[in-house]
């Protein structure tokens, strides 16, 4: 019973940096010409971004909670 | 190599793939060896989300507003995290009530309501029209594309041409016949379609495959790599927006406004909620779909802008639709078999999507919008006939067949004035206006069926206004004006402008003011009246569904019906053979071997209703149920009054639980406390009856001296001195024993006094030697001792402690030999205490007798020749004092070689510890 309740806070918390991330303002802070490893600052933000939250998301899914 | 029979007989040899797959899955499902229990299928199948829109258009859309295309799957990203919420209460609804829609989800919230019902299949039949054509489109435009092959050569207009020389026509029909074969082959009551679910994961496994190829086809073959891409941007300035920012034209609040939508399109399409909830086979594959699937997304999204980009590139000026990129990118370079991979992972995204989207939707028409209609005009006819599944199944294939072709219209229509993107939009801006009644009815017990239907309908008329006549108009099918100048030419009432509202693209301003009047509505209808009994009702199941209910809607139900016509009720829609199996297994369930009682009791008759609401909507089943069953109707004031007795009830038991579970403890300390007792009782017995026992012997001794004393008064003077030397001394001998019962009493019952302090444990053991120097000197006995200084304290009780050593050396002098006599005291330091030993050189105890001489009233010897004299309690006394204060006290012989008793004290601070913790 615990442990769900934890995944669930986890997963909630996933939910609201995605939220974060994903909107005005912070996206606006990437949305300027530059490149970053060959790529558009942005474009590689978002995705690192959405790749982040997914991680997120699995961590509190899948981890076994001690 | 591509003629138009290779393409046409790959497409049908990937068709008959999927019907085979589908059929294998049906008839695992119906061993009861599901194919699709996996979490990893559950995911795979909601990735039906992606479709022609996303295979074909997202490319499109990222030639004009670069990354603008993302934020449709980040909304589905961030609702999945919330899905272990929001999803989990749906799928417990659904299962709880046999709810096969989204119709009949918001129709039966809002107390079973016909018109409720009627009304969202209306709206998700009309929002979701666009959103097939979009899958005509892409899925025709390809075909035709390929025909040209190796040519490159944008479709023509099909408005142009006749409907007979249209291919999409006949692509919209070939869908219906396919989607006819797949989904309504049988009736089920809980209209689960297992092989249609396993065929859609593995169409969603195709696409991803096709695109993924392309993909690294275009970043690695055409180019090197996605930095070279770039690079090749960078240089051209009109592409240079496309990679650098949030396009302009959409801002922030266009992102996110897509982001909401998309979010709520993932919940309430028809499709999704068919995978994600009526599809759902354990709620714990949500779990693993929470970031499964959001991966899938990430991952056919990740080449969409380098397509895009090559595409721009590559075709600069040569007027080729981005739309088409995908395709037309491996053609150009003449790669036939890739060509054809992306033709088949573009037929899979289109199938899917038309297949489950359909079948949800004809469903939907089937049970609320059509059955409704035909029990209330053709009652008479319905209620005669004997078997009605034939009925059902020819109204789905009727409704998927009337779908498609009202797209292929739509197409028709509008669909040349848009690209792929757009139109799907405007279907998602439709469904997103069920979230209102969905959400509210899942957490807000006020809503009411006026006030869902107010909100509905005020949403959907300013979707159409602002969305679907705009598209109209944009096409030529109405005049520009409506759009420039606003319905009878009133400027506040242009459609994209509405109230002068401006600056916002068109979805975001439709989004808003939909769901403005929407919620409004809503809400507002909502608190005008408090809600109806069915309401009521409804709003306890829905949002109590996490909690455990029980059997809420039996409780609701009085009245009285037979078992036989709620059989024939249910066997004359699901087929009379379905009907007994399904009862049968009812009664079986309920542990009884047959239903032979007459009379259905208040579960069956929900259980009947639950079956029927699998197969004609809840609203329809409810009606039918009535009218086999005579109801006796419950006021609001009787339904509130069960609901709070069932709530009180459940408060109740808890309560009740909790009363009996504090009343098992204290029972327990009880026994606990009375076996205590017991043993003290005893403990008094037998203290009583020794003591008795033991005072007796002493007594007879000083009457029997005493008398004889008394009867000769002519005794030697030197007798009368023995005799009375002999009294005293018994004398003193009783009050020894009694004083020491009494000592050993107090101890025992745990109220003796113990002054505990810090004690010097060599100075008390000098001072008992001292004390029984006397002792030794009569019986010339020697003593040695062995007392090492500096030691650490004890804690203990001194007078006590010196009781306890007097007591051992006096037992010691008691055995000892007269003249030879010696006795040892050693004290020594251990780990975690100190050990007292005095050591004498008597006879010895035997082994048999070392422990009986710690019992009381034990003494050892022969007491038939030596007199006792001692009292039995010393021993014991000493023992008892020793373990109170933490120690040990034993004794050590060989009998003949004399006996050592020894005893340990812990240091002062060990006990001090031990205190403590």
């Amino acid at each position: 019973m615990h442990r769900r309740i934890l995944a669930g806070d986890r997963l909630i918390a996933a939910f609201l940096v995605g939220c974060a991330l994903f909107n005005y303002p912070l996206l606006s802070v990437f949305d300027r010409h530059a490149v970053i490893f060959e790529l558009p600052l942005v474009y590689a933000y978002v995705f690192a971004a959405w790749a982040f939250v997914i991680g997120l998301m699995a961590w509190a899914v899948e981890r076994r909670v001690k | 190599m591509l003629e138009a029979p290779v393409v046409i007989t790959a497409a049908l040899l990937y068709l008959g793939l999927l019907f085979a797959v589908a059929w294998w899955g049906d008839r695992r499902a119906d061993q009861g060896k599901s194919i699709i229990a996996n979490p990893t299928i559950y995911a795979l199948s909601m990735a039906v989300y992606c479709t022609t829109w996303t295979f074909y258009g997202s490319v499109g859309r990222a030639a004009v507003s670069g990354i603008g295309f993302l934020p449709v799957y980040l909304g589905p990203t961030l609702v999945m995290a919330l899905g272990w919420f929001v999803l989990l209460k749906m799928i417990r609804i659904v299962k709880a009530n046999r709810i096969t829609s989204i119709a009949d989800f918001i129709s039966s919230r809002y107390g079973k309501s016909h018109l409720l019902g009627g009304l969202v299949t209306v709206i998700a039949v009309v929002g979701i029209i666009p959103y097939i054509a979009l899958q005509l489109k892409a899925m025709s435009s390809t075909v035709s594309l390929l025909l040209s092959y190796p040519e490159i050569v944008m479709p023509g207009r099909s408005a142009t041409m006749s409907v007979a020389a249209d291919m999409s026509f006949y692509i919209a029909l070939i869908l219906a016949a396919f989607t006819i074969v797949f989904g309504t082959r049988h009736l089920d009551a809980t209209e689960r379609h297992e092989g249609m679910v396993a065929a859609i994961a593995l169409e969603s496994g195709v696409k991803l495959v096709a695109f993924l190829a392309v993909g690294v086809f275009v970043t690695y073959g055409i180019y090197n790599g996605l930095g070279d891409i770039f690079e090749h941007v960078a240089t051209h300035p009109d592409l240079r927006h496309l990679v650098s920012a949030i396009p302009s034209g959409q801002g922030y609040t266009g992102w996110f406004a897509l982001i909401v939508l998309s979010a709520m399109a993932l919940l309430f399409l028809p499709r999704q909620f068919q995978v994600a909830v009526v599809e759902n086979v354990n709620e714990a594959h949500l779990k693993r779909a929470a970031w499964l699937f959001p991966l899938y997304l990430l991952l056919i999204n990740i080449f969409v802008l380098p397509i895009a980009l090559g595409g721009l590139l590559h075709f600069a000026g040569q007027g080729v639709d981005a739309d088409t990129f995908v395709l037309t990118l491996p053609m150009s370079q003449r790669h036939e078999g890739l060509t054809l991979l992306v033709f088949i992972g573009g037929l899979s995204a289109g199938t899917g999507m038309v297949i489950v989207e359909t079948i949800a939707l004809s469903t939907m028409v089937c049970n609320d919008l059509v059955m409704p209609l035909l029990l209330r005009h053709k009652r008479q006819s319905l209620e005669e006939s004997k078997d009605l599944s034939g009925l059902l199944l020819g109204i789905r294939r009727g409704a998927i067949v009337a779908i498609l072709l009202l797209g292929y219209l739509y197409f028709r229509l509008a669909g040349e004035a848009y690209a792929l993107v757009a139109i799907g939009l405007i279907s998602f801006s439709a469904v997103a206006q069920f979230a209102p009644a969905m959400i509210g009815g899942m957490y807000w017990r006020g809503g009411t069926r006026g006030g869902a239907l107010a909100g509905l309908a005020a949403g959907f008329v300013v979707w159409g206004y602002t969305l679907l006549l705009p598209s109209f108009a944009k096409s030529g099918w109405l005049p520009a004006a409506f759009l420039t100048q606003g319905m009878f030419g009133i400027e506040l009432l242009r459609p994209q402008q509405l109230f002068g509202l401006s600056g916002l693209d068109e979805i975001s301003h439709c989004l808003f003011w939909s769901l403005f009047a929407n919620i409004g509505a809503y809400v507002g209808v909502s608190l005008l009246r408090p809600p109806m009994v069915a309401e009521a009702t409804q709003a306890t199941v829905f949002v109590d569904a996490l909690k455990d209910t029980g059997q809420l809607g039996a409780v609701l139900w009085r009245g009285r019906a037979k078992v036989s016509d709620l059989q024939g009720l249910v066997g004359r829609f699901l087929g009379p053979a379905r009907a007994q199996a399904a009862f049968a297994a009812y009664a079986r369930r309920q542990g009884r071997g047959k239903l032979v009682t007459l009379e259905a009791d208040a579960q069956l008759v929900q259980f009947a209703e639950s079956l029927l609401a699998g197969a004609i909507g809840s609203a329809s089943a409810r009606v039918m149920v009535a009218s086999v069953a005579k109801e006796e109707p419950l006021s609001i004031d009787e339904v509130m009054h069960i609901l709070d007795e069932a709530s009180q009830l459940r408060t109740y038991s808890r309560e009740l639980e909790r009363k009996s579970r504090e009343l098992t403890a204290a029972t327990l300390e009880l026994q606990e406390a009375n076996e205590r007792l017991q043993e003290l009782d005893r403990v008094k017995d037998d203290i009583m009856s020794s003591v008795t026992h033991e005072l007796r012997t002493p007594l007879t001794s000083i009457r029997a001296f005493s008398e004889l004393l008394r009867d000769d008064p002519k005794m030697h003077l030197a007798d009368r001195e023995r005799f009375l030397g002999l009294i005293v001394s018994e004398a003193e001998r009783l009050t020894r024993l009694i004083n020491q019962t009494l000592d050993l009493a107090k101890i025992e019952s745990g109220r003796a006094d113990w002054n505990g302090c810090e004690l010097d444990l060599k100075e008390v053991v000098e001072q008992s030697i001292a004390a029984t120097s006397q002792l030794f000197r009569e019986k010339e006995a020697q003593v040695d001792v062995d007392l090492p200084d500096n030691l650490p304290p004890i804690l203990a009780d001194r007078d006590r402690l010196i009781q306890v050593m007097l007591n051992l050396l006096s037992n010691a002098v008691k055995f000892l030999a007269p003249g030879t006599g010696r006795v040892r005291v050693g004290l020594r330091a251990l780990a975690d205490g100190l050990e007292v030993s005095v050591t004498d050189n008597g006879p010895g105890i035997r082994p048999a007798d070392q422990e009986l001489i710690f019992e009381k009233f034990r003494q050892v010897g022969d007491t038939m020749t030596a007199k006792p004299s001692g009292t039995g309690l010393g021993l014991p006394i000493s023992r008892r004092i020793v373990e109170h204060f933490g120690g040990r006290l034993w004794v050590e012989s060989v009998p003949g070689e004399g006996a050592t008793f020894r005893f340990t004290l812990p240091f002062a601070e060990a006990n001090v510890e031990a205190t403590v913790a």
